[in-house]
């Protein structure tokens, strides 16, 4: 599974993405976080901030959801376009 | 309205907006209304040593959410076209960095669809800016008046 940082916490994490080989403790997306803050103290301080958005498949969601094989899972802080 | 294809755009390249404008007109002319905006990157007040704008944005998503937008805005109003540009990479004050064109029957539709796919691209579509200037790099933080302004939509339809 891929997973996909951008702008400040692809820069505070120093990393812009990581290929997961795929595991049934990821079915969740929180469960997916939460080992990802594993990592380290500096992952878990910069995944915890609280305006982080996470997105599955291109789409924002709001709360934990269900992830599976292949999916493409991304952090990033509150965008600033237009 | 359905499977209309919106001219979506992401790029480092400058853009034409009356080249852009036209591409909104169809061969039957009968779109009566056509708004658009343009945004540019602007000299900041704060920092006089700004001179770069960067734009970082997630290749795909991007694409797919500023279409999501457009078709929201179809839902909401009778649009006959719309378009978005939004350009990334390095930019300088001054230039342009997001055009959003919308061409329908008559105004009233096609000034509030514009502004709609404004206030929701400002929110949702992920680009993020960065300053550049003598003094380093800084992120842009997002600001709570456009998360309002896109708020207002969802209060219009209560």
């Amino acid at each position: 599974m891929k997973v996909l940082f951008f702008a400040r916490v692809r820069e505070q994490l120093d990393c812009a993405g990581l290929e997961l080989p795929w595991q049934p403790a990821f079915c969740e997306l929180d469960a997916l976080q939460e080992h990802l803050c594993q990592k380290g103290a500096n992952w878990r301080d910069v995944l915890s901030q609280e305006n982080i958005i996470r997105a599955v498949n291109h789409s924002v969601v709001d709360s934990s959801c269900v992830l599976t094989d292949g999916d493409e899972v991304a952090f990033y802080p509150p965008v600033t376009g237009g | 309205m359905q499977g209309k294809r919106f001219q979506v755009s992401v790029q480092q390249a400058d853009f034409d907006v009356s080249a852009l404008q036209r591409a909104l007109m169809q061969d039957n002319h009968e779109e009566g209304a056509i708004a658009s905006f343009t945004g540019y990157v602007r000299a900041s007040n704060a920092r006089r040593d700004l001179h770069t704008m960067e734009l970082e944005h997630y290749p795909g998503m991007t694409e797919n959410s500023i279409r999501d937008i457009l078709a929201q805005a179809s839902g909401r109003w009778p649009l006959l076209n719309a378009g978005v540009v939004h350009r990334v990479g390095a930019l300088r004050p001054g230039e342009q960095i997001v055009w959003v064109g919308v061409a329908s029957a008559h105004r009233e539709a096609a000034f509030g669809a514009c502004e709609f796919v404004m206030d929701y691209l400002k929110t949702r579509a992920p680009f993020w800016k960065r300053e550049l200037g003598e003094e380093g790099a800084v992120w842009v933080d997002a600001r709570e008046s456009d998360t309002e302004r896109a708020k207002r939509w969802l209060e219009i339809d209560e």
